[in-house]
């Protein structure tokens, strides 16, 4: 009864006069977060702690080597990074390493696959689903390592390819495209596995009627499918796109960044200027700028695709 | 329902209590055990495996003088560049920062800067053996404050090896002797067009070389030019000469012409080890501009055996630009045996390091690990002299050697050195751009007053 007859005004009331119930609300809030502490404690010494640490190193001249004493300089590195043509080149080479393996290789290849194995039987699934993980669970340096003796210049590619009176020096020549390639080949599997799932929702009677109203499946594609599977496709490209950005293992272990610096993209040039060169702090100023870099993508993401019908 | 979930948080909190403490009784525990034991931080990789088997020795004999206390070795397996930041990385933090570590003089200014390594002049006053050493050797460990933090293991020199073999093949006389570049260059050229499938001429460049390439490359070529890295005259860096730039093109001629190995193999971190052990004894490669060490790897003790290098190697001293007085040209440096500056016993730590340079030791360790003796008596032992073929040649090139100028800049500088090294072999940057470029980077480094205008 007293449900139906308060009014929305009434309904707040028991907030603003509860002196007495107060505390109760007070303790029982703690009695729940209490059991949070310990996750919470792990969370701010190991995550947040490095993450702060970092973001104040970027504006210090903090070296391995070299100086006692660690500087704040301020936004010394920012300028010292946006002068240094090399660091800019990385810049490019990263996005284009983003767009080219994860945007366009991984995202496509494995919307692609899960449309071919939509509806297709248990043994196909089977055979392709495990081929194209396998190349998901290796681990990332043994996928480099097996990319690395594949196009090595005389690796097996090379070997095929000479029967034909063929030859490229892969990596030395194109590493850009090798790395883009052997990404694309490792990741496709996180893609297929999101996207088949987004699939699998997306109700068959909403495709029989529109074949029925005689759209080709092309136009089934365009305006049916996709858009209910679009909150799917952001979350896919802001997760592949992020770890792509960060991606650092596969191509050092195939170029190292070289030849000069003709595959360095921003992680491995940070690399480079933090523990090879023993810059710390120039170092971590590039990845404050490599996070921007991912703020952006995620923008540009959430602006092409609207979630919320307008 | 109230009182039993703060019952199980109460727990929760003790448990982590309980953990949190007994994590601090852990790392105490472990801190006071540290008091009583030495830790000893080297490089071992590749080919170098001479000072693991040196540290082994010395550790028992360490133990048995010194009973209750350990020596805890720990050798770090990284290529040149990596040992350099792990040990960095180990001495940014007290509690892993190693007693005794072996180091390079050319980081030895950067690490004494930023507070790492211990100055060792009140402990050597009271060592006798310190009087053995060399004028050279006692300053190679000196800091700006001048004072000593290390002891020299041994230093070495730098010269062209060649296979006697292939050069007979190609019809060049032997014993080789070039008297300019343009001598090493046509010989190279000569290797070239008589015999496919052999790399002429290696050079070490580029950043997976690390160190190597700056010394055993750039520098043995532009000291031999007139110019230097560094003015001491008048306190300057000196990137931007006359002889940077021929010492780019040469590495720039080389690269593109063939004479060189593969950009991509010489690009390899580990390719030091393949010239060693592959390239060299299989015959593959002609000449070879290398350190004094080198023939350490091919003896019986020696990364890989190979009893016929002394007939079929010859050495020849680098020679200078265009033959300009003194004719020839090498490159010094050496690693030394420092104490951090967190080393709890410091007496300990100096009796281990003096232990390791005595007499016996450092003879055994100076014929074993093929370097160049930096005591007096270790230099006129009959069996340092005879220890290989090629000693005598390599401790005379000690008249005509050079020094880098191992400033606490000078690492980066180095690395700025591979990096226009690399842009030249790749054909990335022309030589003239890549030095601009390096003059640039120089100046970033060292700040633009102390830098000589182009």
């Amino acid at each position: 009864m007293t449900v139906a007859t308060q009014s929305p005004r009434t309904a707040r009331l028991p907030l603003n006069k509860g002196g007495a119930r107060r505390p109760r609300r007070v303790r029982r809030l703690l009695g729940r977060l209490l059991p949070l502490g310990p996750a919470l404690l792990l969370l701010a010494v190991f995550f947040a702690g490095p993450l702060i640490w970092s973001v104040y190193t970027a504006f210090t001249d903090m070296a391995l080597s070299g100086a006692a004493t660690t500087e704040f300089t301020g936004l010394e590195n920012f300028r010292r990074m946006f002068a240094d043509p090399v660091f800019v080149k990385s810049l490019e080479l990263t996005v284009i390493f983003v767009i080219g393996s994860a945007v366009i290789g991984q995202n496509l290849l494995g919307m692609l696959l899960a449309l071919i194995l939509r509806g297709r039987g248990g043994a196909v699934r089977t055979i392709v689903n495990g081929v194209v993980i396998g190349a998901w669970v290796v681990p990332e340096v043994v996928a480099g390592f097996a990319w690395y003796a594949f196009l090595y210049k005389t690796g097996t590619l090379n070997a095929i390819l000479g029967h034909f009176g063929l030859s490229q020096d892969w990596l030395y020549t194109m590493p850009m495209l090798a790395v883009i390639l052997a990404n694309t080949w490792r990741g496709t599997a996180f893609s297929m596995l999101v996207y088949s799932a987004a699939l699998s929702d997306v109700p068959p009677e909403l495709l029989e009627a529109a074949a029925v109203d005689g759209a080709s499946s092309w136009k089934r594609l365009r305006y049916v499918t996709l858009p209910l599977i679009r909150r799917s496709i952001v979350s896919n490209l802001m997760l592949i796109t992020l770890q792509t950005l960060a991606s650092f293992g596969l191509i050092y272990v195939m170029t190292g960044g070289g030849p000069g610096n003709a595959s360095s993209t921003t992680p491995l040039y940070m690399y480079q200027e933090a523990f090879q060169f023993y810059q710390l702090g120039y170092g971590t100023a590039m990845a404050l700028v490599l996070l921007v870099l991912g703020a952006l993508f995620s923008l540009i993401y959430l602006r092409l695709i609207k979630l919320e019908d307008s | 329902m109230q009182g039993r979930r703060k019952i199980v948080t109460a727990a929760g909190a003790l448990l982590l209590g309980a953990a949190s403490v007994s994590g601090c009784t852990l790392s105490s525990g472990s801190a006071s055990s540290s008091s009583k034991t030495i830790t000893v931080a080297y490089q071992e990789f590749g080919s170098f495996i001479q000072l693991n088997a040196e540290m082994q020795t010395l550790k028992k004999q360490y133990e048995a003088a010194h009973p209750g206390t350990t020596v805890k070795l720990e050798p770090i397996q990284a290529s040149e560049n990596d040992y350099y930041t792990k040990l960095t990385l180990m001495n940014r933090s007290a509690s892993t920062a190693p007693d005794v570590m072996y180091e390079d003089t050319f980081l030895i200014n950067s690490d004494i800067q930023a507070g790492y390594l211990a100055p060792l002049d009140s402990y050597l006053s009271k060592w006798s053996d310190w009087s053995e050493f060399t004028a050279t050797a006692k300053s190679a460990a000196v800091g700006q404050d001048g004072k000593t933090y290390g002891v020299p293991m041994g230093t070495d020199t730098r010269a062209l090896y060649y296979n006697k073999t292939l050069f007979k093949q190609a019809g060049i006389a032997v014993p080789w002797q070039p008297k300019t570049w343009a001598d090493v260059l046509s010989a190279a050229e000569t290797i070239k067009a008589k015999l496919p499938g052999v790399t002429p001429l290696n050079v070490y460049s580029g950043k997976g070389a690390g160190e190597g390439a700056t010394m055993q490359g750039l520098e043995m070529l532009l000291y031999g030019t007139g110019d230097q890295l560094y003015d001491s005259a008048t306190k300057k860096w000196t990137p931007s000469t006359p002889g940077m730039l021929a010492s780019l093109n040469f590495v720039k001629q080389i690269y593109t012409t063939g004479l060189a190995p593969d950009v991509q193999d010489a690009l390899n971190p580990n390719f030091g080890t393949t010239i060693s052990t592959e390239l060299i004894p299989q015959g593959k490669l002609a000449i070879d501009l290398d350190g004094s060490w080198l023939p350490s790897t091919w003896t019986s003790t020696g990364a890989k055996p190979w009893s016929a290098w002394s007939s079929t190697m010859g050495v020849a001293a680098m020679p200078t630009q265009n033959g300009q007085a003194p004719g020839t040209t090498s490159m010094s440096g050496g690693w030394v045996l420092s104490v951090g500056s967190h080393a709890p016993d410091k007496q300990a730590a100096f009796d281990f390091v003096s232990l390791a340079e005595n007499k016996a030791n450092a003879l055994n360790y100076d014929i074993t690990a093929g370097q160049i003796a930096e005591r007096t008596d270790v230099a006129a032992d009959p069996s340092y002299l005879s220890t290989n073929p090629t000693t005598e040649f390599f401790t005379n090139l000690v008249k005509v050697t050079h020094f880098r100028p191992t400033y606490p800049v000078y690492p980066q500088i180095s690395d700025q050195i591979q990096v226009a090294m690399e842009s030249v072999m790749t054909g990335q940057s022309s030589p003239s751009s890549a030095m601009s470029t390096l003059a640039t980077q120089v100046s970033g480094i060292a700040g633009s007053s102390n830098v000589a205008a182009g």
